[in-house]
C-alpha cells in the first residue's frame, strides 16, 4: 500500500504540571515548566505507526507548528517510529484555525492520504484543528476515535460518543481524531531515539506557505479559577448521612 | 441581527444541553432561533418551540441530516450563517464534532467551552484542565461558539415560537454508519443528573463496581460516573468518564469513591455543588476539594452508607 499518514502533533505542558496564572494575569507562567508531546498526539503518533507497521500505511509524516523548541517533539515522535518530520516555524500565537490553514498547506505539498491527529490539546483544550483541517480540505473526518480499520480506500472508525460508541465508515482522504482508548503509545527505546536524530526534519517557514495565521481572539486577561473552600473529614458514615442530611441538605 | 442555537436532539426529544446553550444564547441578545437539523424531527421541532425566549425554529429536515454526521451538518449551518452575529452549539460530543468545520469554512475561529459570557464579543473558557479561565475578546464577524452546560441554567418551556423549514445541501455522501452501541439505562444522564456516584480504580474490577455502587445509586436515584483509570480498565463504558476529556459535570452531589483526585478528574466535577470522597488514602488529592471526607475501605464503607439512607 502506498498510504501516507500526516501526524499533526503538538508541544504543550506536560500533563502533570499543575500550571499557574501569572501574577499579571497575562497568561499562565510557562517558566521553566517540563513541556512533553500532546498526550493525545502521543496516541496519534502510535495508531499511526501501528498502520504502518501493518502494512496498511507506507510512510508516517510528523508536523508540528511553533517555535524551534517543537524540534524536540518532532524527534519523540520520530523515536515512536515517524519516518521523517516537518517543523512549520513561527513565533506567532497560533489559534487552531491558523494551525488548520498551515497544516492545509502542508497537505497540498505532502499529498497524505490520511490525517491522524489528537482530538485536543491539553493546554487550550480546544477540540478544534482536525475538524477544521477537515473542513478546509473538504474532507470527511471521524474524531474521538477508538478504534481504526483501514481497508478498500474507507476508514471505518469507532467513535466515543456521549451516549455509548458510535462507528462509522469515512471515504479517504479524511482525518481522524483520536481519543483516550485508541491504543497505549510505546515508549520510545534508546536505539530508536538514537536513530531518530538522524531521521530527515525539514523546517519550513510558516510566512513562506502564504496563508493568514494571525490570531483571531485576543486573551484579555486569566484568571485562577475561584477555590473550593476546604471541608472536613467525618469520622464514620453516620456522620456522613448526617451532614449530607442536615448541613448540606442534599439527601 | 439575530443569534442561531444549534439544536442538539435525537429527531424525537431535544437533548437537554439544548436548553443550557438557549441560556447562554439568551445573555449574548434577545432574538434567538434554534436550528432543528434532522431526519424526521417535527417532534423535535416542537419541543425546540415552545421553550422560552426562542423567537423562531429553523428545521431543515432531510435524510442526509438524520445521523447528525459533521460534514453535512456543517455545510447546512454554512448555507444559512448569514444574518447571525453568534452561531451556538452544546460543547458534548454532538457539538465538539460538527461546529469546528462550521467555523473554518466560515474563516472565523471557535470559541470552545465557554462558561460565561461578558459581552456580545468577550467570553470566558476555561483552560489547562479548568486550572486557568481566560478571557477571550473575538473581531471575527460572526462568533463560532460551543457552550459548556453545566455553566448555564436549563432553559424552562413557555415560549410558542413559529415553524420554518429550510432546504438541506446537497448530501456530500462521505460518511455513512456502521451501528451504534449506546448505553441504555433507567437512570438519569450523566450530565442532567442531580446526584453522582463516580468510582475509580480503586473498585477493582468491573464486578466490584456494579456491586458496590450500583444499589448506593439505587438508593440516591443517582447517576454512574468514573474515573479514566476505571473506564480503560474496562469496569464501565467510555460513556461513564467525568473529567477534563470526559463529560463535565455540576451535580447538587458528588461521590468520589475510590478516586485520586488527578488535575484532570477534578477538571470535570469540581463545579459540583456538595463533593463526598470516600479513600483509603488519607493523603489523596480529592480530599482537597471535597466537602466532606470519609478515609476508610470503600468496600466497607459504601454498603454500610447504602444501608443508612
Ligand atoms: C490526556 C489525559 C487525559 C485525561 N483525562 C481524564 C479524564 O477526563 N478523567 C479522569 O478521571 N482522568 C483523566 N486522566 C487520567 C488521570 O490523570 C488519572 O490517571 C485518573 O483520573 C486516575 O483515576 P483513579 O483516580 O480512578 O485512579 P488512581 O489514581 O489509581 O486512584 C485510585 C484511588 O483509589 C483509592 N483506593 C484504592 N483501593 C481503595 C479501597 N479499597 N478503598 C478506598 N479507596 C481505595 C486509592 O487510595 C487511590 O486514591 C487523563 C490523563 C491524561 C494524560
Amino acid at each position: 500500500m502506498s498510504l501516507k499518514i500526516l501526524v499533526p502533533i503538538k508541544r504543550v505542558v506536560d500533563y502533570n504540571v499543575k500550571v499557574r496564572v501569572k501574577a499579571d494575569n497575562s497568561g499562565v507562567d510557562l517558566a521553566n515548566v517540563k513541556m512533553s508531546m500532546n498526550p493525545f498526539d502521543e496516541i496519534a503518533v502510535e495508531e499511526a505507526v501501528r498502520l504502518k507497521e501493518a502494512g496498511v500505511a507506507a510512510e508516517v509524516v510528523a508536523v508540528t507548528c511553533g517555535v524551534t523548541a517543537c524540534q524536540e517533539t518532532l524527534r519523540a515522535a520520530m523515536a515512536m517510529g515517524a519516518d521523517r518530520a516537518i517543523l512549520v516555524e513561527t513565533d506567532v500565537e497560533l489559534q487552531p484555525l491558523a494551525v488548520a490553514k498551515l497544516l492545509k498547506a502542508v497537505c497540498e505539498k505532502e499529498q497524505p492520504g490520511l490525517v491522524v491527529c489528537g482530538k485536543q490539546a491539553i493546554d487550550d483544550d480546544a477540540n478544534q484543528t482536525g475538524q477544521m483541517l477537515a473542513a478546509l480540505q473538504g474532507w470527511p473526518q471521524a474524531t474521538f476515535a477508538s478504534k481504526v480499520v483501514i481497508a478498500d480506500s474507507k476508514a471505518t472508525v469507532t467513535r466515543e460518543v456521549d451516549g455509548g460508541l458510535e462507528t462509522i465508515a469515512v471515504t479517504l482522504p479524511a482525518v481522524i481524531s483520536t481519543d483516550l482508548r485508541l491504543n497505549e503509545p510505546r515508549y520510545a527505546t534508546l536505539p530508536n531515539i538514537m536513530k531518530a536524530k538522524k531521521k530527515p526534519l525539514d523546517v519550513l517557514a510558516a510566512a513562506s506557505l502564504g496563508v493568514d495565521i494571525a490570531p483571531r481572539l485576543a486573551t484579555r486577561s486569566v484568571n485562577e479559577p475561584p477555590k473550593r473552600s476546604a471541608g472536613i473529614r467525618v469520622g464514620d458514615v453516620a456522620q456522613l448521612v448526617d451532614k449530607l442530611k442536615n448541613e448540606a441538605k442534599v439527601i | 441581527m439575530s443569534i442561531l442555537v444549534i439544536a442538539e436532539h435525537d429527531n424525537a426529544t431535544l437533548k437537554a444541553s439544548t436548553r443550557n446553550t438557549l441560556t447562554a444564547a439568551l445573555k449574548l441578545g434577545s432574538t434567538v432561533e434554534v436550528l432543528v437539523a434532522g431526519h424526521n424531527c417535527q417532534a423535535a421541532a416542537q419541543a425546540a418551540a415552545v421553550l422560552a425566549g426562542v423567537a423562531k425554529v429553523k428545521v431543515a429536515d432531510a435524510a442526509s441530516l438524520a445521523e447528525g454526521f459533521a460534514e453535512n451538518l456543517a455545510a447546512l449551518v454554512v448555507s444559512m450563517a448569514a444574518g447571525y452575529t453568534h452561531i451556538l452549539a452544546p460543547a458534548t460530543t454532538y457539538g465538539k464534532n460538527f461546529l469546528p468545520r462550521v467555523a473554518a469554512l466560515l474563516d472565523v475561529a471557535q470559541i470552545s467551552e465557554i462558561s460565561a459570557v461578558v459581552d456580545a464579543n468577550t467570553f470566558i473558557r476555561p483552560i489547562y484542565a479548568g486550572n486557568a479561565l481566560a478571557t477571550v475578546e473575538s473581531s471575527d464577524g460572526v462568533k463560532v461558539i460551543t457552550v459548556r452546560t453545566t455553566a448555564f441554567d436549563a432553559a424552562t418551556d413557555g415560549g410558542s415560537a413559529g415553524i420554518e423549514s429550510v432546504g438541506a445541501p446537497a448530501d456530500l455522501g462521505c460518511t455513512s454508519l456502521v451501528g451504534r452501541e449506546l448505553s441504555v439505562s433507567e437512570r438519569p444522564e450523566l450530565g442532567a443528573a442531580k446526584v453522582i456516584v463516580s468510582g475509580g480504580r480503586g473498585l477493582g474490577n468491573g464486578d466490584n463496581y456494579q456491586q458496590v455502587l450500583a444499589p448506593l445509586a439505587d438508593k440516591l436515584g443517582a447517576a454512574l460516573g468514573a474515573s479514566r483509570a476505571a473506564v480503560d480498565a474496562g469496569f464501565v463504558p467510555n460513556d461513564y468518564q467525568v473529567g477534563q476529556t470526559g463529560k463535565v459535570v455540576a451535580p447538587q452531589l458528588y461521590i468520589a469513591i475510590g478516586i485520586s483526585g488527578a488535575i484532570q478528574h477534578l477538571a470535570g466535577m469540581k463545579d459540583s455543588k456538595v463533593i463526598v470522597a470516600i479513600n483509603k488514602d488519607a493523603d489523596a488529592p480529592i480530599f482537597q476539594v471535597a466537602d466532606y471526607g470519609l478515609v476508610g475501605d470503600l468496600f466497607e464503607v459504601v454498603p454500610q452508607l447504602t444501608a443508612a439512607l
